[in-house]
């Protein structure tokens, strides 16, 4: 029992640390949320709390059912795997409306669309078509590639600046 | 783009890892090294560096202080970071680390320092009135046995806890290493030597800045410093030293052997942005100077003053060299480019979160609190105590 008497303080220092644990306990049952952990290392209800917010893009099928026409054009040319938000931006405004004319959406100018993804720099994959600045000779890129929905042109311009 | 040479990825013109970052690994590299040198005392029982035992905890545990503070200054919602205690992530060596830092202040420095100062704070909080002696009486917990039986069981605990400790120091400083080396998708980070390299920088870092504290405090206290102390540190840095050159030598020459991809441009940066910061500060002033010098201390027998000069050049220039070094890993891994086709600029503010003002008092602050935590606590011998103790009031 004498041996026990002197270890009295190391006790002591030792409920110091149960008693942090115990504070950090309250403290984390009181700081994270019910449910983190559901899912994933991730507050589960941050799911919920998205799906609550407005969408933006509509995604290519709901143009398709209207414009098929269009959606046609494109998946015959180079651009098919370009989705139709990705130039005309966010357009759920005017495609899950009741009434989509009530939002017509302004047409793209391909002066400062095409080189977004067209430019040449020297980090894309070299057989990504890409031109410099000289190639449009300071024109809008659809007075030559008149289509942008199928860019490439038709037989009588081809053979010109590449 | 300005500051930018060749080509860059739009993500890696602006540094992510400002100065503060290269502070970090500093300052724990110190606490760990420091760590180090005190176990030379408790554990292998080197008597002559007796005299920087308190000293060395008291210095590792001011840094230990300040160690998360770069950090916290970098991140944009410093409030978030609990959540790594919070909600713990497992897969993350940087959340896992949190609990690591925690064991090294709570269970290692913090015990080891009560268990060792325990005689003296029970004797201060009954003859010290006052707030101050408020503060002795909470540091006994209410417990004043200081019986002969009790402190000796302090001493054992007191080793195996230090014996605990030495591991724990490595993983302190061996995750920050560890940290940059499993970034596999950097070249210059990426190695399984980084750990280990950056284990020994700290001892040698540690062990110098201890070296300095110890001769500067005393020199202030007006006392002789005890020259066979400071031969023995030295020796030991120069020890250290010399496995901590091998290993970086061992790491460079590894990668000039291997020339991966990546090795053209690393070599490129080193001989023209890294050139001043690696190869100048880093190898030359901080590496091949100082361990020149020490080895001249090793082989002639010099006399004490001259001997002590060199000790403080020395010294100096290794904390400099190993600030150089954190420098090279953090600021020179993010200024070439993953095409390996381009280079940018860090560029450092002076007045800013993460600017030199903000590290150059993160880098001073360690120092006032070991100017207080010594005030509290002295770490002096028994009749050097009354020196202090008048002096202090
Ligand atoms: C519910 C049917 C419907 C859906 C779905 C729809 N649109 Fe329309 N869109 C229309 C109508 C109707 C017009 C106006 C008539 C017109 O000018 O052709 C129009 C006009 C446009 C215009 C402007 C035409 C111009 O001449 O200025 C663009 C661009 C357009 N839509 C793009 C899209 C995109 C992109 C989507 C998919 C996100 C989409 N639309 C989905 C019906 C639809
Ligand atoms: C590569 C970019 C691009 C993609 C992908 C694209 N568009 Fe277009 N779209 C344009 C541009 C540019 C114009 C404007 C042409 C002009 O100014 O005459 C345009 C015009 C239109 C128009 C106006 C009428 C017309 O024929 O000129 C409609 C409607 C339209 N797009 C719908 C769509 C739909 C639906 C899709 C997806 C199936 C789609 N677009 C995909 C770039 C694109
Ligand atoms: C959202 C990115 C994007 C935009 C904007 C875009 N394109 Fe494209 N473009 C592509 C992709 C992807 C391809 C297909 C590349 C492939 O097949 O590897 C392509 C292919 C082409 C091609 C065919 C090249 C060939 O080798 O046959 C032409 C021409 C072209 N685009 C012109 C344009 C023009 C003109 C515009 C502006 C109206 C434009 N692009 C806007 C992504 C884009
Ligand atoms: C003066 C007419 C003209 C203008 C303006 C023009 N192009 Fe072209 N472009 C051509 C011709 C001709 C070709 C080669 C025929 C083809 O591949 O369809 C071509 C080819 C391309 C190609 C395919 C290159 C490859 O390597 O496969 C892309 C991409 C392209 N143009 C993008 C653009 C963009 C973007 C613009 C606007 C900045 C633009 N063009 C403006 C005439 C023009």
């Amino acid at each position: 029992m004498s041996s026990f008497k002197n270890t009295g303080h190391l006790f002591r220092f030792a409920g110091l640390f149960v008693l942090a644990f115990l504070i950090f306990l309250g403290v984390r049952g009181f700081v994270v949320p019910k449910s983190f952990g559901q899912y994933g290392h991730y507050r589960g209800n941050a799911i919920v709390d998205d799906a609550a917010r407005p969408m933006f893009y509509a995604g290519h099928q709901a143009c398709e059912t209207c414009h098929a026409d269009i959606a046609a054009t494109k998946a015959s040319g180079a651009h098919a795997h370009v989705n139709c938000e990705a130039c005309h931006g966010p357009q759920a405004i005017h495609a899950l409306a009741d009434d989509p004319t009530a939002h017509i959406p302004v047409k793209p100018d391909s002066a400062t669309l095409c080189i977004r993804c067209h430019a040449k720099t020297l980090a894309k994959p070299k057989n990504f078509p890409q031109v410099d600045g000289d190639h449009s000779q300071g024109m809008a890129c659809i007075t030559c590639h008149t289509n942008p929905h199928s860019p490439a042109m038709d037989t009588a311009a081809k053979g010109g600046a590449k | 783009m300005n500051g930018v040479e060749g080509f860059m990825y739009p993500n890696e013109i602006a540094l992510q890892w400002s100065v503060l970052i290269v502070l970090y690994p500093y300052i724990t590299g110190l606490v760990a090294g420091a760590f180090i040198l005190a176990s030379l005392v408790r554990i292998f029982r080197v008597e002559a560096v007796r005299p920087t035992y308190r000293l060395a905890l008291l210095t590792a545990l001011s840094f230990l202080l300040v160690a998360p503070l770069p950090l916290q200054f970098h991140l944009g919602h410093p409030e978030r970071s609990f959540e790594m205690y919070f909600t713990p992530h497992s897969t993350s060596a940087m959340a896992m680390f949190g609990y690591v830092y925690l064991w090294y202040l709570m269970a290692v420095l913090v015990f080891e320092l009560w268990l060792d100062y325990r005689a003296e704070i029970v004797q201060r909080a009954q003859s010290t009135k006052g707030l101050l002696g408020l503060l002795y009486k909470a540091m006994t917990l209410g417990n004043y046995n200081i019986s002969h039986e009790a402190l000796e069981l302090d001493e054992k605990i007191g080793w195996i806890v230090t014996l605990i400790g030495i591991p724990s120091a490595f993983m302190l400083h061996g995750y920050v290493g560890f940290i940059f080396g499993s970034i596999k998708a950097n070249p210059w980070w990426s190695s399984p030597l980084m750990p280990i390299v950056f284990i020994f920088s700290a001892m040698v870092s540690g062990i110098a800045a201890v070296m300095l504290i110890y001769m500067a405090t005393t020199k202030m206290r007006g006392l002789k410093i005890d020259v066979a102390c400071v031969d023995a540190i030295a020796m030991y840095l120069f020890y250290t030293f010399i496995i901590d050159f091998a290993l970086e030598s061992l790491d460079l020459i590894h990668r000039i052997y291997e020339a991966d991809e990546s090795f053209r441009s690393l070599d490129f940066m080193v001989h023209t942005k890294l050139y001043i910061p690696h190869i100048v500060i880093q190898i030359l002033l901080g590496t091949l100077t100082p361990l020149v010098l020490l080895a001249i201390t090793q082989l002639v027998k010099l006399p004490e003053r001259l001997r002590k000069r060199l000790y403080v050049i020395a010294g100096s220039l290794i904390m400099i060299g190993v600030f150089a070094m954190r420098w090279n890993v953090v600021i020179g891994g993010q200024l070439f480019s993953k095409s390996f086709l381009g280079y940018t600029t860090y560029k450092m503010h002076l007045i800013s979160k993460e600017g030199l003002l903000v590290s150059a008092g993160l880098m001073l602050l360690p120092l006032a609190i070991l100017y207080v935590l010594v005030r509290i606590l002295p770490p002096w011998h028994e009749g050097e105590n009354q020196v202090l103790a008048e002096g202090a009031k």
